[in-house]
């Protein structure tokens, strides 16, 4: 048989992954940088670009895990365990700056004002933070004991993977940093410009020194990487970084194309995800469960496939046209009128 | 630290799905029905270009995305508890009720959301088709989305369609057996219509507020009252019809908790009680306090006046659910129910007389009333719930073998975490809300677009830029 709808789910899972890292990459980093916007009308203005696409961006993370419960169920029943705290310090996280969005607006006093842009803070870091400590929790290996967890309820809690933590916050930064760029202007853009370059710098640092680590977590990666002739084969994702990361650059301090620092990061991410697939491949938990071993039914798997290859076009289609919708720059006290 | 509370990891879990469940579903049981609100009002505004509908539009849209954005934040937790509290029911059931929520993520909340920006701040950039359009996708969003977890939840009530994997997985033999078994479409006709009822009698008892502080002269006012009260007054009915088949259904396939919720310990062969009230005692296994009617138990079951049935002297202990929650929950969602019926009939009978607007007692039970649907929602689902234990999916698996290998501290420290945080949050949230529905709708109601909130022009009054306070203060 050619085609595998196992596999074809994994490459769809992984799509649904990268789709809502990237998206809400840029929203939760809007987060991130509020320390450094103290005006309120700055602040209100970042907001403003991403509160009508948020909800959408969103979404992708429940796909993903939904996805994977109905694909890949044992491998969901035994990751979700296996990070618990983190999973519920996430939604907690994403719960805080959800609502903020609403209330920012709402809230008279000016004690609930700052409460509220704290949370929008708070939640956003949180979330970066620990959607980074679970791919490295992934990363460095989850003990299995039959089709159940089989670890300790802190077992996450390592230095790589607070290294993978704060490397995720950084990218998330990296990619609001971008995103405004391209959506505001003024004095206002030229501060983002600069704080691009910086978290450009550190992104690339921490994207150098979690590809470093990861070889020697497990013989099975570092033989990935580094055996010959696979060498071969795998080499231009590296090269590919780092000659993203010079484009990168050459884009902010040339300051001529407003979009492109955020299409090159975009690129960024994605390499580092093809990267991840190269390390896991064909497991779903690294060297103890396989994408067959934790596969639904054949019937399950095509009963949603079906829908999945109608409806993700037509998703993507009117999400461009949302984004299309409230397209172009904006000022500060400016909104969608 | 013990954060176990000195309870077991399984009743721990259970109590946590049910908490952030409850929560979760107050949102949707409103943003159901006022995202239709909200559609039926633009509608009507679009096609006979009276203003009074587009202020109404306005003045809703903004609760209406308060209450949406705290549905969908509580609602991606409730897709992640599956997995972290109830991983071996997601290796189970996974392959049968995965692909169904997975159906929900791409048709519905997909739809609602990349069409509630356009809904909300789009009027203006996409021009008045379009954004009738985007209304009407996020109103049908939020009811295919009701129709798919209503299909899963239902189907973990009546399995069908399925065969039992040699790992113990459910294993999906027939899709249109397992989407359209036994009890969804009683369930999801009742919990829709509940929904409906639930936004009007909100809806109604603003307007009944604003009535009573003598605003006859806001016709935005009149009109979400009169809405509100044909509402009731068509839908209440519908809904008690509703319930009693989702009853006779529920005693063909789960008897255990139909017996629950009337209170038969006994078994009778020659008339059944219908019991109104009394003190379940489970220990004991009978009634205490009883107060019936001999023999009119049977026709509400659709049996004779002498029919026979057997109680719950014939289930063993061990297999039957909590009666007494079962049993109140029950008695408060009817009593509702009930009343809600009542206010309905009052309205028809004031608005005959021509006095709907006068009419100061009906505005103050429709203003008791204002809550009164999350009520019976709530204790709707719990008389749902409850009655299936101590299954999980009925009569397969056990909810004791579905939860998660975890330690009762964890389950109990993240139960913790929820119950603080979602009271603060949700919390602060209905103040919000309230604050909103304190002041009337106004003749220059500006609307979500140009707002001192997000994405709006400084608008014609700079100065409310600068407090957004002032227009939450009541217009007195
Ligand atoms: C998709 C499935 C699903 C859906 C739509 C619902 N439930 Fe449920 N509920 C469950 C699936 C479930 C469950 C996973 O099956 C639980 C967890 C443990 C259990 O016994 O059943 C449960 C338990 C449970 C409990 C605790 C009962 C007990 O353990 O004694 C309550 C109070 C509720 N639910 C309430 C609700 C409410 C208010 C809902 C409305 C949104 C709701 N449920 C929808
Ligand atoms: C355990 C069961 C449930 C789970 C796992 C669940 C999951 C979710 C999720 C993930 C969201 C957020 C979607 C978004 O981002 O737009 C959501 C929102 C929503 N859910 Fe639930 N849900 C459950 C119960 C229910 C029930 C029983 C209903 C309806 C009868 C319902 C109706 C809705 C609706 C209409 C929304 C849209 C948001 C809103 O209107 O506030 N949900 N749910
Ligand atoms: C006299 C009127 C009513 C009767 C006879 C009735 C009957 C029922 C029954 C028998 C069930 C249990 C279903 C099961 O066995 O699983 C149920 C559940 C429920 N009821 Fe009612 N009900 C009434 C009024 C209401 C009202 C007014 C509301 C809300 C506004 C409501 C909301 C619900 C909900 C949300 C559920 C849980 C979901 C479901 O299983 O459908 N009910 N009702």
């Amino acid at each position: 048989m050619s085609f595998d709808l196992t596999v074809a789910w994994a490459v769809l899972l992984a799509f649904a992954v990268y789709i809502y890292v990237v998206l809400d990459g840029f929203d939760l980093g809007i987060g991130i940088l509020y320390p450094f916007f103290p005006e309120k009308e700055d602040r209100d203005l970042m907001m403003n670009t991403v509160a009508p696409v948020w909800d959408g961006n969103e979404t992708w993370l429940i796909l993903g895990g939904g996805g994977l419960f109905a694909a890949f169920p044992m491998a969901y029943a035994i990751i979700m365990p296996a990070v618990y705290p983190l999973i519920i310090a996430m939604l907690l996280g994403l719960i805080f700056r959800g609502v903020a969005f609403e209330f920012r607006w709402r809230a008279g006093k000016t004690f609930s004002k700052f409460f509220w842009d704290w949370a929008f803070i708070g939640g956003s870091v949180t979330a970066a933070l620990t959607q980074g400590m679970i791919l490295g929790t992934l990363l460095q290996g989850i003990e299995v004991d039959g089709r159940a967890y089989g670890g300790g309820w802190l077992d996450w809690l390592t230095p790589f993977t607070l290294l993978c933590g704060v490397a995720v916050v950084f990218g998330y930064a990296l990619l609001g940093a971008c995103w405004l760029n391209w959506r505001i202007e003024g004095p206002m853009q030229h501060k983002v410009r600069v704080l691009a370059r910086i978290l450009g710098f550190a992104t690339l640092g921490f994207i150098g020194a979690v590809s470093l680590a990861t070889p020697f977590l497990e013989p099975a990666y570092f033989d990935r990487w580094f055996a010959w002739p696979q060498i071969l084969e795998v080499s231009p994702i590296p090269i590919a970084v780092i000659g993203l990361t010079f484009w990168l650059a050459k884009e902010l301090f040339d300051e001529r194309n407003d979009w492109a620092p955020f299409v090159i990061t975009l690129g960024l991410f994605g390499l580092c995800f093809l990267g991840l697939g190269v390390c896991m491949w064909p497991y779903v938990i690294p060297t103890e469960v396989t994408l067959w071993d934790a596969a639904s039914p054949y019937k399950s798997q095509l009963f949603m496939f079906v829908g999945a290859v109608v409806l993700v076009p037509v998703i993507l289609a009117y999400t461009c046209y949302a984004y299309w919708v409230f397209r172009g720059k904006m000022k500060v006290g400016d909104g969608y009128h | 630290m013990d954060l176990s509370f000195g309870l077991d990891a399984t009743l721990l879990a259970r109590i946590q799905f049910g908490f952030t469940v409850a929560f979760h579903f107050i949102f949707p049981a409103f943003s159901i029905g006022l995202a239709s609100y909200l559609a039926v009002l633009n509608g009507l505004y679009l096609w006979s270009r009276d203003e009074a509908y587009l202020r109404l539009f306005r003045y809703w849209i903004k609760i209406f995305a308060i209450s949406f954005a705290m549905g969908v934040v509580s609602g991606i937790v409730m897709s992640y508890q599956f997995g972290t509290n109830w991983s071996v029911f997601s290796d189970l059931a996974g392959p049968v009720v995965g692909p169904l929520m997975a159906y929900e993520v791409l048709t519905a909340f997909f739809l609602e959301a990349g069409f509630l920006g356009i809904m909300l701040f789009g009027r203006q950039k996409v021009g008045d088709k379009l954004h009738m359009f985007a209304c009407l996708m996020v109103a049908g969003g939020t009811a295919v989305s009701a129709t798919w977890i209503l299909s899963v939840n239902s189907w973990m009530h009546t399995p069908a369609g399925f065969v039992m994997g040699e790992n113990g997985q459910f294993l999906p033999d027939d899709w249109w057996a397992i989407v359209f078994n036994p009890s969804f479409p009683y369930r999801l006709w009742h919990t829709l219509t509940a929904a409906y009822l639930t936004t009007a009698f909100i809806v109604g008892g603003v307007g009944a507020w604003h009535l009573l502080k003598g605003r006859l002269e806001n016709r935005g006012v009149k009109i979400m009252f009169s809405m509100a009260m044909w509402m009731a007054a068509i839908v209440a009915p519908l809904q008690i019809v509703a319930g009693h088949e989702q009853g006779l259904n529920t005693y063909e396939y789960q008897p255990t908790k139909v017996l629950a919720m009337e209170g038969h310990f006994e078994s009778h062969d020659d008339g059944i009680p219908l019991i109104l009230f009394g003190i379940p005692n489970q220990a004991e296994q009978r009634m205490d306090y009883e107060i019936s009617i001999p023999r009119l138990g049977g026709p509400i079951l659709e049996k004779g006046l002498d029919a026979s049935m057997d109680g719950l002297d014939t289930v063993p202990i061990d297999q039957q659910p909590p009666v007494a929650i079962v049993f109140w929950s029950f008695r408060i969602m009817v009593a509702i129910g009930l009343a809600m019926m009542g206010v309905g009939l009052w309205s028809l009978w004031s608005r005959w007389r021509g006095n709907l607007y006068y009419d100061t007692w009906l505005h103050r039970a429709a203003l008791v009333m204002g809550p009164s649907g999350l009520v019976a929602v709530i204790a709707g689902w719990i008389t749902t719930e409850v009655g299936r234990q101590p299954y999980v999916v009925y009569g397969e698996l056990l909810t004791a073998d579905a939860v998660s290998p975890l330690g009762a501290s964890a389950v109990g420290a993240s139960l913790l975490a929820f119950i603080v945080i979602y009271f603060a949050i949700f919390g602060a949230g209905i103040v919000y809300l309230l604050k909103l529905m304190r002041k009337p709708p106004e003749t220059f109601e500006r609307g979500y677009e140009s707002e001192p909130g997000p994405t709006r022009t400084q608008g014609l009054t700079p100065a409310a830029v600068e407090t957004p306070d002032a227009d939450v203060q009541p217009a007195e």
